[in-house]
């Protein structure tokens, strides 16, 4: 692989940016190691639904955290403030700097910050006292009602838990949060306006009004979630957390830091065109302008995660986007969806699925598209099917495609 | 009672269009009425309303539901099986 420094120095320049530390809390585990080894396993984390009035879904089945219990985690008072998405997002905060070793008393956390993702930011804490005013008829909810459901309330619990004084702030751009809240960390730790970003986001939308507003639009499955199968039926919702510390190169270095992944490029672009429908074109932008931005060769990419949602309209659409962009060497790079696995996690998507790009590149391990029984000559790539796959790769895209035609993909490589 | 069904169904699918209910004739697609995905996804939400009825209908596979959608015809043919099955 080579990286194109002249391109690199006359395009963005600026510092190099690694990843130092890395959290999560998915369907799949409560923490990376088991994540990962959910990932090599090809292990399924969607089950049955289990929340108030799930009896009144039509769609019964969800990548739900079933075994999660708060009270292991946070005292009473923290549970009082905190939403679920926040929750999660803290627990993988907490293991993503303890990985890091960064202690941000000082300087340093006057010069870090943070910026997470999340589509629906505290839905739980919605649906709860819409529950208790409109159908109990109460005429009082509780004094931290906002706190809690603000979409900037996880980014906010974040920077007070390790005192980064720095930036912090959220970015909601629906399924595409998480890669744009990482793509602006890594251009901020670049351009130097931080030193260390927390990064990644949140969901935790599988409440009964989070999964009756998608039943709506009729694009669930019923049964499973089976991305560029001939057979696919549709998404399947998920919940949890990523979070990742991005750090300069050179901070990490001279403190002997174990470096996951350097990040090298990001790119967003706008369809422009439908709210919903997603466009290859757009898709195609995003993909070229991050290995433009990172100033990599297209044969360098030995993986991509998908955004493979599992709809008819996306994995063709992804699929028609990647032909493009890389054009004979589509048919030699892998693809692969984790959603099968983990499940839709809207906003915090993107950042779980971080955690099969830097398997790939750290493990040599690429994560497969599980589910998949039927080929559809409408995604004609290598999806990695079923089985995880040992393979050495250089650098590698994560994709994001949200609706309302907002597009991120950032570019990692090998370090 | 048919005919009157049918009325209704037409004067949904023809607001939905932005037509009048006379140009909509029963080989019309939704394509060839103008009805894209999310059209044809609200089309459906507004039958349901209309007639207290729940439809089976997965944007992602329409052609192996059993609410066939290929023309005004089908579509009014399998609302009215559902409202008959309702009525049973």
């Amino acid at each position: 692989m080579t990286l194109d420094s002249t391109s690199r120095a006359a395009g963005n320049g600026g510092r190099r940016v690694v990843i130092t530390g890395a959290g999560t809390i998915n369907a799949l585990g409560h923490d990376v190691p088991a994540t990962l080894t959910a990932f090599r396993e090809g292990r399924c984390g969607i089950s049955q639904l289990d929340f108030q009035d799930v009896d009144r879904l039509s769609i019964q089945i969800g990548a739900q955290v079933h075994d999660w219990r708060a009270e292991d985690y946070f005292n009473r008072q923290q549970i009082l403030l905190y939403d679920k998405f926040t929750q999660f997002t803290l627990l993988a905060a907490k293991q993503a700097v303890a990985q890091s070793g960064l202690d941000f008393q000082g300087e340093l956390g006057l010069c870090s910050g943070v910026v997470l993702g999340t589509a629906g930011g505290g839905l739980n804490t919605w649906d709860e006292n819409y529950r208790a005013v409109y159908e109990e008829g109460k005429n009082r909810v509780h004094p931290f009602v906002v706190p809690k459901l603000m979409n900037n309330a996880a980014a906010s619990h974040v920077s007070m838990e390790f005192g980064l004084r720095g930036p912090a702030f959220t970015v909601a751009t629906a399924c595409a949060s998480s890669n744009h809240a990482m793509g602006l960390a890594f251009q901020m730790v670049r351009s130097g306006a931080a030193r260390v970003m927390l990064t990644g986001g949140s969901e935790a939308m599988l409440c009964f009004g989070g999964v009756k507003a998608w039943e709506g639009l009729r694009v669930m499955s019923r049964d499973a979630c089976r991305p560029f199968s001939a057979n696919r039926n549709g998404m399947v919702q998920g919940e949890g957390a990523g979070v990742f510390v991005f750090e300069d190169y050179e901070n990490a270095r001279a403190r002997g830091a174990d470096i996951l992944a350097e990040v090298v490029g990001f790119a967003m672009s706008s369809d422009a065109q439908d709210i919903v429908m997603p466009s290859a074109q757009g898709a195609e932008r995003a993909i070229t302008g991050a290995l433009k931005d990172a100033g990599l060769n297209p044969e360098s990419v030995g993986y991509i995660n998908a955004h493979g949602t599992g709809t008819a309209a996306n994995d063709k659409t992804e699929c028609a986007a990647v032909a493009h962009a890389f054009g004979h060497h589509a048919d030699r790079l892998m693809i692969s969806s984790t959603k099968a696995m983990h499940g839709h996690i809207i906003g915090g998507t993107g950042a779980v699925e971080l955690l099969a790009c830097i398997m790939a590149l750290r493990d040599g391990v690429i994560a497969p598209t599980i589910n998949y029984q039927e080929p559809d000559p409408e995604c004609a790539l290598d999806v990695v099917p079923n089985e995880a796959r040992e393979a050495r790769v250089d650098a590698v895209l994560s994709n994001a495609f949200a609706f309302g035609g907002l597009n991120a993909v950032i570019a990692l490589r090998r370090i | 009672m048919n005919d009157q069904i049918r009325n209704r169904i037409r004067a949904i699918i023809a607001e939905q269009a932005m037509l009048e209910p006379e140009q909509i004739s029963d080989d019309s697609t939704p394509t060839e009425l103008g009805i894209d995905s999310l059209g044809l996804v609200e089309s459906i939400f507004a039958l349901e309303e209309e007639f207290d009825i729940s439809i089976p209908f997965n944007a992602n596979e329409p052609d192996k539901s059993d609410f066939d959608i290929s023309t005004m015809g089908t579509i009014m043919a399998a609302v009215e099986r559902l409202v008959a099955q309702k009525a049973a």
